[in-house]
């Protein structure tokens, strides 16, 4: 058996110790908000937050998630994840919005641990999470005003 | 299609004119009189002419409760474009309804009864506008009918507020909501009673908000499923959750038309979760949308169902593949380029190229390629489907929902009244999700699995390597230049497989509709012009990728129209402003187009004003001609497509160790008028990333038949560090064309202008896409 604490919550799942968490996630615990795009730690649609982290649940084992899984259906109660999802309303960022989430936890990682980043800083916290429709200069204005600044993209 | 007399009747009295001022009050129903003039069955161009055609019924789209609550059908495919946003705010802003008080809801897939779903082309709101605007306006009448009627008043002196319906001269008023059960018992109103808003009183279409160029002028409250998507509750076609769900993914031949010669699926029976294997049978060449074939493996969830098709032990029969499995690309373009030297098929010829060519003073000639690319939108192909009593229901993100329905019904052998298809959000599309194969193997699947759902996932290893791949190409021009440098011949062979190959024996000659994206459209004044297609067969799935054969035809013309104005020692924008010559129409049939994306000629004819225009635009904002150091410089490129027109310039720096930095583009684009400037200015910014991946990076290669990239580490794509340092939007104020297309024009000019910049900056000449390693 394989212990998950999922946004707060207890998660006893009977699967493999090798299965990613991203499938432990979307097809055991049900929760669809955490997105799979390439399997292989490549594009970030994956991304959830394990104790603070950004990591690719993709390619992480659920043996190896041990600790508090913030995933982005917890955001809107996470002071700064709120924050960057405004941002993201406000600049209308999304396209198709698949990579979004993904994009707004790695997001929000960054701006946990380094508030006020530059714009190279953002740009080399992104280059991980791919968007197939482009959107990466709002992104890169939205982390922007989440952390405070004048979009100027 | 015939047509009859009051049609031909209509043409020559300019219904151009009629439409001019699309978006102006008085000419808005001036145009709405035009559609209703050209009902389904006569229509020979247009929305009419769609499959299905258009549906404008209020009771159809338009839904209101009660409490007020507006619910709006939207029938398009929303895959990134911002239709559901778009399209619904059109026929909110008609009805006069509160935005905080509209929903949108997807329909199902019913050509029938919502017209036609086929999201492709960018045609959903330059088809869509008019009906939906025509629905909205009914709806309104009728919500002020049903409050004169309560009121007892003559309905003229009744006017509709924000979501409610006041009576001036009593002071009186109701809200939507309390009317919404008598207005449902009225008569829809005749079409030539509608009134449409004057824009006076429009509040959203055509009103800038959001972001703009970096400025933030107010915050866009509009995107529908904006609130989901940031939270992660937005649904995608794997996000369908139904009980007792199995999973399936499949192993298909790596080879095109190749078949399962032997399968030994012991040790994939044999992992937890694994339940059964299921043999689909291929239907051969060509393909259409059908399945390739296989071996699916069906499981308790997708990681188990993964780890069995990694243990199984397949053999593949490459015989009926026939040459396909000799497919390699290098020898491919060596090919077509040596078939480039010879010439082809004629498709469009004025004056004598050879002769001209013979005296000029100058000759210019240059040969370009563009790989296969896949689609691949973030969300891979998933579809869920469930087969009971002999019905089959399915959730799909799918552009064509009724491909899709019939596809199921076809396999199942079952009436399309008994198959339903949920259309889900798309985690884009590109083209990718046209093509429906997906979710019939999904249905094949389901079919040994009665009564239970059957969720089938591609990998991205699936999507990468069983793309139905943007065609390769090969372009070869050669132009003759007076004393002067002006130009006197063009002579341009065009090199490519055909998508026509997906559904009949290979042509291997582009169709009509290939080449009238940008091969013999091309605008240019030149005395003497031969255009030829010689033949390139296919070897591979070829579909349609954003912007389609746009994007090799815009890469080669563009081009070479610089190489030219550099061998010419002219300025680049002068040169071309010269090679498209002074404002005029160019009516498609003339130059051999009998296509012209579905849309009449009349109103929609190359307009070469109108690419004068952003192309002036585009250079203007881009501070054109002006001086820049060792290592910079600005390129441009401009495209027609999807009766649209953009410019672009790149301006960008290429360092002495071959490190491009992009540090600004300036787009220029003029789709007429516009309904949701917002969404516009997003598209283009999405098509210049894109792009700029299809310039530098974006490429699928075959070995014997096999795609050689299976990933995003070795098919790459644009990242944050990629996208320009800036990109700026100029949208042309232009109300008074016909409405249109967005979501692909913006693309087809970017990896030219990219190229025509990386020259400026250092003298070298991109002609072979992607630019990879070349800069080093």
């Amino acid at each position: 058996m394989i212990n998950l604490t999922i946004n707060g919550q207890q998660h006893e799942l009977d699967v493999p110790d090798d299965m990613p968490l991203l499938w432990a996630i979307r097809d055991v615990v049900g929760m669809k908000g955490t997105k799979f795009g390439c399997g292989i730690s490549q594009c970030g649609a994956c991304t959830v937050h394990l104790n603070g982290t950004a990591i690719r649940s993709c390619v992480t084992p659920v043996s190896a998630a041990t600790g508090d899984i913030r995933t982005i259906e917890a955001m809107a109660d996470d002071p700064v994840g709120s924050k960057v999802q405004q941002a993201w309303l406000d600049l209308g960022v999304a396209q198709c919005g698949y990579c979004q989430g993904g994009q707004i936890m790695n997001a929000t990682a960054l701006l946990k641990k380094t508030p006020e980043p530059d714009t190279q800083e953002i740009v080399d916290a992104m280059a991980g999470n791919l968007c197939r429709c482009g959107t990466y200069n709002r992104i890169l204005a939205a982390i922007e005003r989440a952390a405070g600044k004048e979009a100027n993209s | 299609m015939s047509h009859s007399d009051d049609t031909l009747l209509l043409a020559n009295v300019s219904r151009r004119g009629l439409l001019k001022g699309l978006a102006g009050g008085s000419a808005l129903l001036l145009a709405a009189r035009w559609d209703l003039g050209l009902a389904n069955e006569q229509a020979q161009f247009g929305a009419g002419a769609m499959p299905g055609g258009w549906v404008d019924n209020p009771n159809v789209f338009i839904h209101i409760d009660s409490d007020g609550l507006v619910t709006i059908i939207n029938n398009r495919a929303e895959m990134g474009q911002g239709i559901r946003t778009s399209l619904v705010m059109v026929a909110a802003d008609e009805l006069g309804a509160d935005w905080k008080q509209v929903r949108a809801q997807q329909a199902d897939a019913d050509q029938d009864k919502y017209g036609n779903q086929n999201t492709d082309g960018s045609r959903s709101m330059r088809h869509w506008y008019q009906p939906m605007r025509r629905a909205a306006a009914a709806a309104r009448q009728m919500l002020e009918q049903a409050a004169a009627n309560q009121w007892n008043v003559p309905v003229h002196e009744v006017r509709t507020g924000i979501h409610k319906v006041e009576h001036p001269g009593s002071g009186r008023e109701i809200g939507f909501g309390d009317l919404a059960s008598a207005a449902r018992e009225l008569e829809v109103p005749g079409r030539d009673a509608l009134v449409l808003k004057p824009d006076s009183e429009l509040r959203f279409i055509g009103k800038e908000s959001g972001l703009i160029n970096g400025e933030l002028k107010s915050a866009y409250p509009k995107a529908i499923d904006g609130k989901d998507i940031v939270t992660g509750k937005a649904i995608f076609g794997a996000d369908i959750d139904l009980e007792n769900t199995l999973y399936a993914v499949v192993a298909r031949p790596p080879v095109y038309g190749a078949t399962v010669k032997s399968v030994d699926d012991s040790e994939a029976l044999k992992v937890a979760g694994v339940k059964k294997t299921v043999r689909i049978e291929g239907t051969g060449q060509p393909a259409a949308f059908s399945p390739l074939g296989g071996i699916a493996v069906v499981a308790t969830n997708t990681w188990a169902a993964m780890e069995g098709r990694r243990a199984l032990k397949i053999e593949w029969d490459n015989a009926p593949a026939g040459d396909n499995a000799d497919y390699t690309s290098d020898d491919y373009r060596k090919a077509l380029e040596t078939a480039a030297q010879s010439p082809g098929k004629v498709i469009r010829q004025s004056g004598d190229v050879e002769a001209a060519l013979e005296e000029a003073a100058q000759r210019v000639s240059a040969t370009y390629y563009m790989p296969h690319m896949s689609q691949a939108p973030m969300e891979p192909p998933v579809a869920v489907v469930r087969i009971k009593n002999g019905e089959a229901e399915a959730w799909a993100p799918v552009q064509h929902p009724r491909a899709t329905r019939e596809g199921i019904a076809g396999l199942l052998e079952m009436e399309a009244a008994n198959v339903t298809v949920h259309q889900t959000l798309l985690g884009g599309g590109f083209g990718r999700k046209s093509k429906p194969d997906f979710v019939i193997e999904a249905a094949r699947v389901a079919s040994e699995f009665e009564g239970q759902p059957i969720k089938l996932q591609w990998s991205r290893e699936d999507d990468i390597q069983h793309a139905y791949f943007h065609a390769v190409s090969v372009d070869h021009l050669e132009a003759g230049l007076d004393e002067d440098g002006n130009a006197t011949s063009w002579r341009h062979r065009t090199l490519s497989p055909s998508i026509t190959s997906l559904f009949a024996p290979d042509p291997k000659h582009k169709g009509e509709f290939e080449l009238g994206m940008g091969f013999n459209t091309m605008p240019f004044s030149i005395p003497a012009i031969r255009l030829e297609n010689p033949p390139a067969p296919a070897h591979v799935r070829i579909g349609w990728f954003r912007s389609v054969y746009n994007l090799p035809h815009a890469w080669a013309i563009q081009s070479f129209a610089h190489e030219m104005a550099v061998a010419a020692g002219r300025d680049h924008r002068d040169y071309v402003l010269d090679l498209l010559g002074p404002g005029r129409e160019v009516h498609n049939l003339t130059v051999g187009d009998g296509w012209n994306y579905g849309e009449d000629p009349d109103l929609y004819p190359i307009d070469v004003a109108r690419m004068r225009r952003v192309i002036e635009r585009a250079t203007e904002e881009a501070g054109w001609g002006r001086e820049t150091k060792k290592g910079r410089g600005l390129g441009l490129a401009f495209h027609h497509s999807f009766v649209s027109y953009t410019a672009i310039v790149f301006d960008v720096e290429v360092d002495d160790d071959g490190k491009l930095t992009i540090h600004r583009a300036d787009i220029a684009f003029d789709c007429g008028p516009q309904a949701n400037p917002e969404r516009i200015r997003a598209q283009m910014e999405g098509s210049c990333v894109m792009g700029i991946g299809i310039a530098l990076q974006s490429e699928v290669t075959f070995k014997e038949g096999v795609a050689q990239q299976d990933n995003f580490d070795k098919y790459l794509i644009p990242r944050m560090p990629d996208a320009p340092e800036v990109v700026r939007v100029h949208l042309i104020d232009n109300p008074n064309d016909a409405m249109g297309g967005v979501g692909e024009p913006g693309l087809p000019p970017v990896a030219p202008a990219l190229c025509n910049a990386i020259y400026a900056a250092t003298g070298k000449r991109i002609r072979r896409l992607p630019v990879g390693n070349q800069l080093s």
